[in-house]
């Protein structure tokens, strides 16, 4: 709109294009109704990564392993959302391969689980 | 548009210079409640509150420029009318 | 322009009007030698039709040598008691050392946010071809730079005490929360004149900095700092004309034009917004952070903002403008603000350049009565557990980026108005790429100048490109240790709890508190 710079045709420089990462791509992750993890957290991720991978090896060294009730995630029954729409992830395959791209949002939901005091903290 | 009941303030530092001002305010102005808070006090009143040269200097006894207010100012709400005599704030409805 | 109906014999004194008049008519003219819209070239950008600038009325009517008087007046007040402050080392008389932790926020998140407003008002009043608005611009702008320069010879007393106050421009620039409040200012810089104008003397002056200015600075008094309670007044005084400028703005724009009122409003809707977030941080300083509490956030946000702008809004309502869109959500956040920011910051107080603390069983007391809806259901639950944690020696801190707004850059720390357990999260694709919300407001934003805010500087992102080291080293290969350094914030010092902080060791050392622990001596 209101200056100049934005009259002309200069294309917007956008910060935080996928070629910025090196290689690699945003991908956040929250989990439902346990507000200790004040944020959903942002990774590092190759478009190439197994998503059985961020559950063995990203997951568990992010904040999320810091709550108590993260050991007694039963994985089976963990439901997933991506773009806040459910979605049912393949351990097997690539972020790439099942279109988690750059800049995902993947959502948790373990209902047995209340967070802390059950408050959902 | 809104349930609210229009208020007008202005908020003053808590020091000699103001005491006289808080009390014009209060001597013409009788619906205003004063709040008093650490170092501040805020004049509430409903939809215009009125501040006369006049009062504050029988109340000192000797001259005072009610530009002066700007020293001790805080804050304030509504919309100003400010003359040589008085400042008004007053919100139009 | 005719400046003769003005003028009184020799002899007579003008009128505070007729002065005025003289200031802001007489000194005005129409270039010859260029083209006006050429000169004033950022005036038609926004559709704003102004038809008439004598129009303009500044209701102080404060003439030059008036302004200068009573600035240098509040001068001296405030260096007297800075003065005093020093010989009488009034930084051991505050009423805890957490209190400096306010300030440390203050005067890296506010102080050059103070800078920004110089610089803006300094432009502002060059863009105005109306001379009563360029004066009061260049007023403003002066005024800006003393509440920098204040604050700054105010907070330097703390500075050779405390951690955390020695390097405040660096970090605004650089620290991930301070982009909160920095990109606040960035975006008002960058918009038209009378957008800047609504941004900054309405939209921020008017209807949020009382929520600053008001209750913080009342509780700086009562937690005994006479310093910061004397700049903050000082530069309030300024605020109370900078105010009276901004709905004097508002008034004159809608009035010289029916189709302005759409436009602004607009601006009203996205400013109010941007400011509201920019305060989530003043709600912890209210109901966490003041060792001895004045008002709580929910109390002032009534007072200040539904009680007074809606005072506003009553008024402005004859132009057609309503309440700034969203601004039913702000109240009903209000009894979560501030204990959701706060947990943000217990979570990442390894990055932050000021420590956090949990509250005391009278603080939760405090905060219960305060949130009889929220505190115990919500949030005691958690402190308690921190605390069992901490006591445990297993304190929790998040070793995680947070993922962050794009329009306001907080991260998604807040949560759905149905679920406060909930994430409030919001998503649009522009051009390709995915962009983040934390809320409606900040998505509206975003949808209606996609081409600004795609550029947002945001920390974790920058983290993550690998741009966040410090000039002149070699990345260590710890990206964290070298946003620290690149922040400026000292690790061990500077971050982390209170509570086994140098400053704290400092404190009770000075207060005499560890006298009676043998341990200590030890």
């Amino acid at each position: 709109m209101h200056t100049h710079a934005q009259q002309t045709s200069v294309p917007p420089l956008v910060r935080d294009r996928v070629d910025n990462f090196h290689g690699q791509q945003l991908l956040y992750v929250g989990w439902d109704h346990h507000t200790m993890i004040c944020a959903p957290i942002a990774l590092l991720v190759s478009p190439e990564l197994h998503f059985g991978e961020l559950i063995d090896s990203l997951l568990p060294a992010s904040a999320f392993a810091l709550h108590s009730e993260w050991p007694q995630i039963d994985w089976a029954h963990v439901e997933w959302l991506h773009a806040d729409r459910p979605f049912t992830p393949e351990r097997d395959a690539t972020l790439k391969a099942q279109g988690i791209g750059h800049k995902a949002y993947l959502r948790l939901r373990t209902p047995a689980l209340r967070g802390i005091a059950g408050t959902g903290a | 548009m809104n349930t609210i009941q229009s208020t007008v303030f202005m908020a003053l530092q808590t020091n000699d210079d103001t005491r006289p001002i808080i009390e014009a305010l209060q001597r013409d102005n009788p619906d205003a409640v004063v709040h008093r808070l650490p170092a501040m006090v805020k004049i509430d009143a409903p939809g215009r509150l009125v501040l006369r040269r006049s009062t504050v200097e029988e109340i000192l006894g000797t001259d005072w420029d009610l530009q002066s207010i700007n020293l001790n100012l805080i804050s304030l709400s509504g919309n100003v009318d400010e003359s040589e005599d008085e400042m008004i704030l007053h919100w139009n409805r | 322009m005719n400046t003769q109906d003005t003028r009184r014999p020799a002899g007579k004194k003008l009128s505070l009007k007729e002065k005025y008049a003289q200031m802001t008519r007489g000194l005005g003219w129409d270039t010859s030698y260029e083209p006006m819209d050429q000169v004033f070239d950022q005036l038609g950008l926004e559709g704003i039709k102004i038809h008439d600038w004598d129009k303009w009325e500044d209701p102080f009517r404060l003439t030059m040598d008036a302004y200068w008087k009573y600035q240098a007046e509040k001068e001296r007040k405030l260096y007297a008691v800075l003065d005093a402050f020093q010989q009488n080392n009034g930084h051991l008389n505050i009423s805890d050392a957490r209190y400096v932790n306010t300030l440390k926020l203050f005067f890296t998140g506010i102080t050059p946010a103070e800078y920004n407003a110089h610089r803006l008002f300094a432009m502002l009043g060059r863009q105005f071809p109306g001379p009563g608005a360029a004066i009061a611009c260049q007023m403003q702008a002066v005024d800006e730079l003393r509440h920098v320069q204040t604050q700054i010879h105010s907070i330097s007393q703390y500075n050779k005490y405390f951690n955390g106050l020695h390097d405040h421009t660096v970090m605004n620039d650089r620290l991930w929360y301070l982009s909160v409040p920095k990109s606040f200012f960035e975006d008002a810089i960058s918009s038209g004149p009378f957008e800047q104008i609504i941004a900054i003397s309405f939209a921020l002056e008017y209807l949020l900095t009382n929520l600053v200015f008001m209750p913080f600075m009342s509780g700086a008094a009562y937690n005994g700092d006479m310093a910061t309670v004397t700049f903050g007044f000082s530069s309030q005084s300024d605020e109370a004309r900078h105010m009276t400028l901004g709905l004097e703005c508002i008034k004159f724009v809608l009035e010289q034009d029916p189709g302005n009122a759409a436009i602004i409003q607009r601006y009203l809707d996205k400013w109010f917004w941007r400011g509201y977030k920019v305060l989530g941080l003043v709600s912890m300083m209210l109901d966490y952070m003041l060792p001895k509490k004045v008002m709580s956030w929910k109390e002032a946000w009534d007072i200040y903002f539904v009680q007074n702008g809606g005072s506003l809004f009553n008024d402005l309502s004859r132009y057609g403008l309503s309440m700034p869109k969203y601004w039913e959500q702000s109240v009903a956040e209000a009894e979560h603000l501030s204990h959701q920011t706060w947990n943000a910051f217990y979570n990442f107080s390894g990055a932050a350049a000021f420590h956090v603390w949990l509250p005391s069983d009278e603080d939760m007391a405090w905060l219960a009565e305060k949130y009889p809806n929220t505190f115990d259901q919500h949030y005691r639950p958690r402190i308690e557990h921190y605390r069992k944690l901490q006591a445990e020696g297993k304190r929790y801190y998040n070793p995680s980026l947070p993922m962050l707004c794009q329009t306001c850059q907080t991260p998604l720390i807040f949560t759905e108005m149905d679920d406060p357990t909930r994430t409030s999260h919001r998503q649009l694709e522009h051009d390709g790429d995915t962009y983040h919300f934390c809320s409606d407001g900040c998505r509206d934003i975003f949808a209606e100048q996609p081409d600004k805010y795609v550029s947002a500087w945001l920390p974790a992102h920058q983290i993550l490109q690998g741009n966040c080291v410090e000039p002149g080293t070699e990345a260590a290969g710890d990206p964290g240790a070298d946003a620290l350094r690149y922040f400026h914030v000292v690790a061990g010092q500077d971050n982390l709890d209170y509570e086994g902080s140098p400053d704290e060791a400092n404190w009770r050392r000075w207060k005499g508190l560890d006298k009676t622990t043998p341990a200590a001596a030890a």
